[in-house]
């Protein structure tokens, strides 16, 4: 197991300096400059603040200060936001997106796991109809309407909610609610085709037969061996919700990571691309990781390769 | 059943746990900042309780360092909670640290006298800390991106470019409440610079002692104006609370500000109707194109004059662009009214010139020319084909190039069909995104482009000055004129504002007559605000000075 991490942990480091690399050469193969604006100042201003961020290096020494800087988790001073550091703005930014994404995935995973077992218990009834329509409107329609329609209806004319910010627990409902909802569908999906393959294996109809109810097999049989899909599934989805939507940021006006995802390329806030694409990565291939790992634990019978045998 | 209700209370339990424990990212409990606040506007007044503005701006400033910032969101709040020696009321210039003003004979210095002002912190705002902040912006490692604004100081462009020195600069601090500052050329319109951000003071000991002090709210951020930066949640929100230090503080009725920050124009609008806020408009976010026709009908929506223009400048050194009667043409084949009826719908004004009608001395139409003048527009056109030898105008193709924007798409294809159907030339679009559509005009790598001006100060220099020769970074157009760059020069040196006027209309029709830029519309800005607001209106920079606003609900 031990060996496995490690060598897992290797494949990280290798994966993250490939991402470094190609962000930079895209980066700088970019057409645009961080500091062109529409009014302009003379060329020698234009070379202070070059100097200052050390743009009038040759690429090879940039190249390798961005590397010096990841190593270092140290990534520099925003190119736009003056007077604050990549680190600051992660740092303050990531902990509301990780409140929000947490919440959102609680909400996805109880609500699409739940609606995906109704629709295999009942297959083909109405709670079964009931529940994939449901997954399929999920899915189907766009977080921003969603966040959309909700801003409108829950917030502003029932007056259930605030329409935007960021100042306690009863701001983060709709937008989590937001997030949620397409992922929960996606569970739903994933949980339904699942439990009806475990349905029709022997180990259920034994259960059945020995009389135990169909809830009570679902808890305590099915549903786990039901679950190594939504597993796979989790890895991807916990780096992409708990680093924070643009969307949705962007809707309910919160301060988020997510918005510097994007903001920073528009910007060609170089500094800050760099930054975010790595912290990025890294939760991404930890994420990864961890599901992975989580395999072995919830199905003895996977064995992670390189483990002892 | 029940064992699945377990399971969901399990989740929902998990669910509060998380959240408690994440305290929501940041944000201060509200009995914190109330301790911070010294100043006893806790009272409970007679209308009950502080007076609480509530305002969105469009994004996370990106410097409250009066001195580094460049955009109008910074700038709408660095104006709230800083005073530079002049301020506006009413769209006016009157004294605002300064006391009194002298200006010499040939209006080359001008002393001023400061007043009894306090910063936040309780120090004296001294002639020092102006020099300070002035010297900051000109010295070239600060690499101030708007440090050209101070150039009508004597010695400023020599300093800031590398070429002079720090001693020569027209700044001189006389003693504590006197200062004393030479100009290159009489500047009329000095006194709306020194209005300007860029001229505020900063508190130099502070400054001083920590690099980034500008990045924080709290203790090291020190402000002279009529509020004092009391939270700063990044990206978030911010909060402004009234000065007690301030000299005019009796006057000013506002105890607190709440600024958010909301991206969505959507959602800002949203709030407004919902009574989150209380105001709608530039600087404070914007309205959105699709509740104009909503906040018409229903009465509230103020237009106001603003001293911007929307243009499409022509790149003049294009095979094409270079022939003046096909600047010509396409300029007055703009249907700028249909236009605003139909597309832009904020009752702006069609541009028949380059300076706003809101700039003193040009509200008259100099008739340079008329609205969609198919006409004349096609009799240019002839002209110009001949001129190049080409036969027909379907042989033209013309890229039109704007940064991505809806709006700015919306405008370019009304423009675009206008073109097409009366002048039968072909029009490609071709947008980019903002950073990259900046280095395109600067490289002089486009036809025909979109580019608004908003004044820095209400004088028509700033909308010709950028004409001046091709070589100003402002021009992207690489037209110049001889005759065009001598007026604007006497009109630097010219005392009488009548007959500075004069040259300057003359260096328009000089603009009007070449077209190296074809003016659109002069924007007018759009703003909602609750019954309850008053006095909170725009002036034609577009600024609010919330010192002025009061609230009675």
């Amino acid at each position: 197991m031990l060996r496995y991490i490690f060598k897992r942990l290797v494949y990280i480091l290798i994966a993250l300096f490939i991402i470094i690399t190609a962000t930079f050469f895209l980066m700088k193969l970019a057409p645009g400059s961080p500091f062109a604006s529409e009014r302009d100042f003379p060329p020698q201003i234009e070379e202070q603040l070059n100097a200052k961020y050390g743009l009038d290096n040759p690429w090879y020494i940039q190249y390798k200060d961005y590397l010096v800087d990841t190593v270092s988790f140290d990534f520099g001073e925003s190119m736009k936001y003056k007077g604050r550091s990549t680190n600051d703005i992660i740092s303050e930014s990531f902990p509301i997106s990780l409140t929000l994404g947490i919440e959102a995935m609680i909400l996805s995973i109880g609500l699409g796991i739940f609606l995906g077992v109704v629709a295999a218990l009942y297959h083909n009834k109405f709670p079964d109809y009931l529940a994939s329509t449901i997954a399929v409107l999920g899915i189907s329609v766009p977080s921003f309407i969603l966040a959309g329609l909700m801003q409108y209806f829950l917030a502003f004319k029932l007056d259930l909610f605030p329409v935007s910010g960021w100042k306690g627990f009863n701001y983060s409902i709709l937008p989590a609610l937001a997030i949620a909802i397409t992922h929960a569908g996606f569970i739903a999906k994933l949980t339904r085709s699942s439990m009806l393959e475990q349905a029709n294996s022997d180990y259920v109809k034994m259960a059945r037969s020995k009389g135990l109810g169909k809830w009570s097999v679902v808890i305590r049989h099915s549903l786990r061996n039901a679950l190594m899909p939504v597993i796979t599934y989790l890895g991807p989805l916990t780096a992409g919700v708990v680093t924070g939507s643009f969307i949705i940021e962007q809707i309910f006006a919160i301060p988020g990571l997510g918005r510097h995802f994007v903001t920073s390329i528009t910007n060609r806030d170089y500094t800050v691309i760099m930054g975010t694409t790595v912290f990025y990565s890294i939760i991404l291939l930890f994420a990864v990781l961890v599901v992975d790992i989580l395999y072995s634990v919830i199905d003895p019978r996977i064995k992670l390769k390189g483990a002892k045998k | 059943m029940k064992k699945s209700n377990l399971f969901l209370m399990l989740m929902l339990l998990a669910l509060t746990l998380v959240l408690a424990a994440c305290n929501f990212g940041g944000e201060e409990e509200e009995p914190a900042s109330e301790d911070g606040s010294t100043e006893g506007s806790t009272e409970e007044t007679a209308e009950g309780g502080t007076k609480e503005l509530n305002l969105v701006v469009t994004s996370e400033p990106p410097s409250m360092h009066p001195q580094l910032a460049t955009d109008s969101t910074s700038s709408a709040v660095l104006k709230q909670i800083y005073e530079g020696l002049t301020t506006y009321k009413d769209g006016e210039v009157v004294e605002g640290a300064a006391e009194k003003i002298e200006t010499s004979e040939d209006g080359l210095v001008y002393t001023f006298t400061l007043r009894d002002a306090k910063w936040s912190n309780g120090d004296t705002v001294t002639a020092e800390d102006f020099a300070y902040a002035w010297t900051f912006a000109l010295t070239p490692e600060n690499a101030s991106e708007y440090a050209s604004i101070l150039y009508p100081i004597k010695g400023a462009q020599a300093y800031n470019l590398g070429e002079g020195s720090v001693e020569d600069l027209g700044i001189k601090v006389v003693d504590e409440k006197t200062l004393e500052v030479t100009l290159e050329n009489p500047t009329p319109y000095f006194l709306e610079l020194t209005a300007f951000k860029t001229y505020f003071p900063i508190h130099k000991a502070t400054a001083e002692a920590n690099e980034t002090w500008y990045a924080e709210a709290g203790e090291t951020y020190i402000t002279n104006g009529p509020y004092t930066l009391a939270d700063w949640q990044h990206s978030g929100s911010m909060t402004l609370e009234k000065n007690a230090n301030y000299w005019d503080a009796d006057n000013v009725a506002i105890d607190k500000v709440n600024i958010g920050m909301v991206e969505s124009e959507a959602t800002a609008a949203t709030m407004f109707d919902a009574g989150e806020i209380d105001f709608l408009g530039a600087p404070f976010q914007t309205v959105a194109l699709d509740v104009i026709d909503r906040y018409k009908q229903e009465g509230i929506l103020n237009i106001s004059d603003y001293s911007a223009i929307y243009m499409y400048k022509f790149n003049t050194t294009d095979e094409v662009m270079g022939n003046a009667n096909i600047r010509k043409a396409l300029t007055l084949a703009i249907d700028r009214q249909g236009l605003i009826d139909n597309i832009t719908k904020g009752e702006q004004s069609p541009a028949l010139g380059m300076v706003p009608t809101a700039v003193k001395g040009f509200e008259e139409d100099a008739g340079y020319m008329k609205d969609n003048d198919v006409e004349e527009a096609k009799k240019a056109l002839e002209l110009g084909l001949q001129e190049l030898g080409l036969g027909d105008a379907s042989e033209l193709e013309i890229k039109l190039s704007f940064n991505t924007s809806e709006a700015h798409a919306a405008i370019a294809q009304f423009i675009q069909e206008g073109w097409r159907t009366n002048l039968g030339i072909e029009v490609t679009l071709d947008n980019s995104e903002w950073q990259v559509y900046l280095d395109k005009l600067t490289n002089l790598d486009y036809q025909v482009g979109r580019l608004g001006w908003i004044a820095d100060y209400n004088d028509a220099y700033t909308f010709l000055e950028q004409y001046d020769s091709a070589e100003n970074g402002n021009n992207d157009t690489g037209w110049e004129n001889a005759e065009y760059t001598e007026l604007l020069k006497q009109s630097n040196s010219e005392t009488d504002p009548e007959k500075r006027i004069e040259l300057l209309k003359q260096a328009e029709a000089i603009l009007m007559s070449e077209y190296p830029v074809a003016p659109i519309y002069y924007y007018t800005n759009l703003s909602v605000k609750k019954d309850y607001v008053e006095n909170m209106e725009l002036d034609q920079l577009g600024n609010v000075y919330l010192k002025y606003v009061d609230i009675n609900k």
